[in-house]
């Protein structure tokens, strides 16, 4: 075990400005551990070592020199839908072969502008679609966990797999993820890790490949709440290239973190009681309000009664969206192209060959809501019911600053155990694609293990734009429940 | 709701994406249970509540119209399955 590998990013910059280490000694870690464990997770899809080594050299000299950014020498892994310049960008689908962009999203600009290094590209449910990283083109992603005693491939929840399983599995600190119905927060909770969606509008959009644009946000998956906090200040901005991205200056997100928890109203929906919801996540929900109560918070229990509607509205909302977005893979621009007999057979042999199972069936779903005469039946009645959602977390944030569930109804799963119903999979993300309808940040934190031994985490909802009071607040969950096992490295 | 062949078919072709026999058959089924279970929202009362057009209320952002980027085709049809002097190449669309 190489210590390195252990450290927190908080702790790692600590190592490089005193010298402990270099750049390059830590990213060289990195990529080894990369090597050795990437066979068995299928985490990275593609290792830029050369690039990687690269930055770390300059890296270093930047700290010679005293110029460390705020991510000096930290070695990140980035989830595919993150465009990258030069570096090849899929989504995981068949249809971008080969597409190298050229430019850089404004996320990874940033990480990079603050010293942060490149290791690779992360793999993901394909354009994000999943909840269990069982539709990517480029294979599954394994879970680090297994169940205690047995050795069947769990998933590491999707779409944002490669990103939790890399940080769990301790290949870089910190990942860079996108969530749009929970595609952060439930890898997160499956992998024992640290994952955050902030407030919709916080970071920019611009380059990262586009699913369902009115949910879709990135934000970082990383082991500590002080990790999430660091990674959130640089990738957080605004942004004149997406006009979603709001004009509110970037908070010092780790000083937010410092103030009183005692008085913090936390707020208890009783709705995210769902069926199904094992008994051992339901006490881990009741430990979570002990938890709050010793530290001096303050317990409220709070409606919010449009919570079953969510996932439905989610499943006409994202469809209709990605129906529109994905239109632009026509084999004409970029990636695959499949020749027909004439434009219109190309396209359609295209986005046939090109497109997965999951893919293609939310693009039908999603070109059926929106075409003539449903439009309102569906598409519209679903933004209504949005409102809904919206004002029930209005009136509860009139009362509490934050809301406490947990992050999934179970543990992590079996590959296949669930893969079969589209609509059993779509359940995964029950208790967290509110967040997303109502434009919420939200975070997931490691809170205890299951009696099979994988992990199980909570979730925090919190006010738009208080990402502060949300890190201040999961602080307590990571506090109590103490130090947490890592994974076995069962594949060492 | 009930999505029948047809239906798959005619939404596919407006996606462009060509199903086979299998596949239409398929997405029947699962498209109908899909579109059964969203119905549950005709539950709630939207008489008088207005479309979400945006998660955080903001005022849509203006600026001048003017060119701020380009002047580099290459860059950009140099990701083309089939280009030719910096244009895309379809196949023939007017006979």
């Amino acid at each position: 075990m190489n210590d390195l590998l252990d450290l927190t990013i908080a702790e790692a910059r600590q190592g490089l400005d005193n010298g402990d280490f270099s750049a390059v000694e830590y990213t060289d870690a990195h990529l080894k551990e990369i090597e050795a464990a990437n066979k068995a997770l299928n985490a990275f899809l593609i290792v830029t070592d050369e690039k990687a080594q690269d930055m770390a050299k300059a890296s270093d000299e930047r700290l010679a020199k005293g110029e460390a950014g705020a991510l000096e020498g930290i070695p990140i892994g980035v989830k595919d839908l993150f465009c990258t310049k030069g570096v090849r960008t899929t989504a995981c689908s068949h249809i971008l072969d080969g597409f190298e962009p050229p430019y850089e999203s404004t996320v990874t600009t940033n990480l990079w502008e603050a010293g942060a290094i490149m290791l690779g590209k992360l793999n993901l449910d394909e354009f994000a679609m999943g909840s269990s990283n069982e539709t990517s083109y480029y294979g599954n992603c394994v879970n680090p966990w297994r169940r205690d005693g047995d050795d069947t491939i769990l998933v590491p929840g999707g779409s944002s797999g490669g990103s939790a399983a890399a940080v769990a599995a301790n290949l870089c600190p910190a990942a860079t993820a996108t969530d749009t119905g929970g595609s952060i927060r439930q890898p997160a909770a499956f992998t024992g890790t640290v994952g955050l969606k902030p407030t919709y509008g916080r970071v920019s959009r611009w380059g990262v490949v586009a699913f369902a644009s009115s949910l879709d946000q990135a934000g970082p998956i990383t082991r500590t709440v002080e990790d999430a906090a660091i990674m959130l200040g640089v990738m957080a901005s605004t942004d004149e290239k997406d006009t979603t991205s709001i004009d509110i200056p970037v908070p010092d997100y780790l000083e937010e973190m410092k103030g009183k928890l005692k008085g913090l109203k936390v707020g208890i929906p009783k709705e995210y009681r769902v069926d199904g919801m094992s008994d051992e996540i339901a006490a881990l929900w009741d430990q979570g309000i002990e938890w709050y109560k010793d530290a001096g918070a303050k317990i409220e229990e709070v409606s919010l009664p449009h919570t079953k509607y969510a996932l439905p509205a989610y499943y006409i909302v994202a469809p209709a969206e990605a129906s529109s977005n994905l239109a632009r893979y026509d084999g004409v621009k970029y990636g695959l192209r499949v020749e027909g007999d004439d434009i219109i057979s190309m396209y359609e042999n295209t986005r046939a060959e090109g497109f997965g199972a999951e893919v293609k069936r939310r693009i039908l779903m999603g070109t059926y809501v929106l075409s003539a005469g449903y439009y309102d039946a569906y598409y519209l009645k679903a933004q209504k019911v949005r409102t809904c959602i919206k004002k029930d977390f209005d009136e509860a944030f009139k009362k509490v600053d934050v809301l406490l569930t947990p992050t999934t109804p179970s543990p992590a799963f079996a590959a296949g155990e669930i893969s079969g119903d589209p609509l059993e999979m779509y359940l995964n993300d029950i208790l967290t694609v509110t967040v997303n309808m109502a434009g919420l940040p939200g975070i997931s934190v490691p809170a205890g293990m299951s009696s099979t031994g994988l992990p199980l985490g909570l979730q925090l909802i919190g006010k738009p734009f208080d990402e502060g009071t949300l890190l201040r607040a999961a602080q307590v969950i990571e506090d109590a429940s103490g130090e947490l096992p890592a994974p076995a490295r069962w594949w060492s | 709701m009930q999505i029948n062949e047809a239906t798959v078919r005619k939404i596919a072709h407006l996606a462009r994406i060509k199903v086979t026999d299998e596949e239409a058959k398929s997405l029947e089924t699962e498209l109908t249970s899909i579109l059964e279970w969203v119905e549950q929202l005709n539950e709630v009362d939207t008489e008088n509540v207005e479309p979400m057009t945006s998660a955080v209320e903001t005022a849509v952002k203006m600026r001048e119209d003017v060119v701020t980027d380009g002047g580099y085709a290459g860059r950009i049809i140099r990701n083309a399955p089939k280009s030719d002097d910096n244009f895309f190449v379809v196949p023939k669309v007017v006979e």
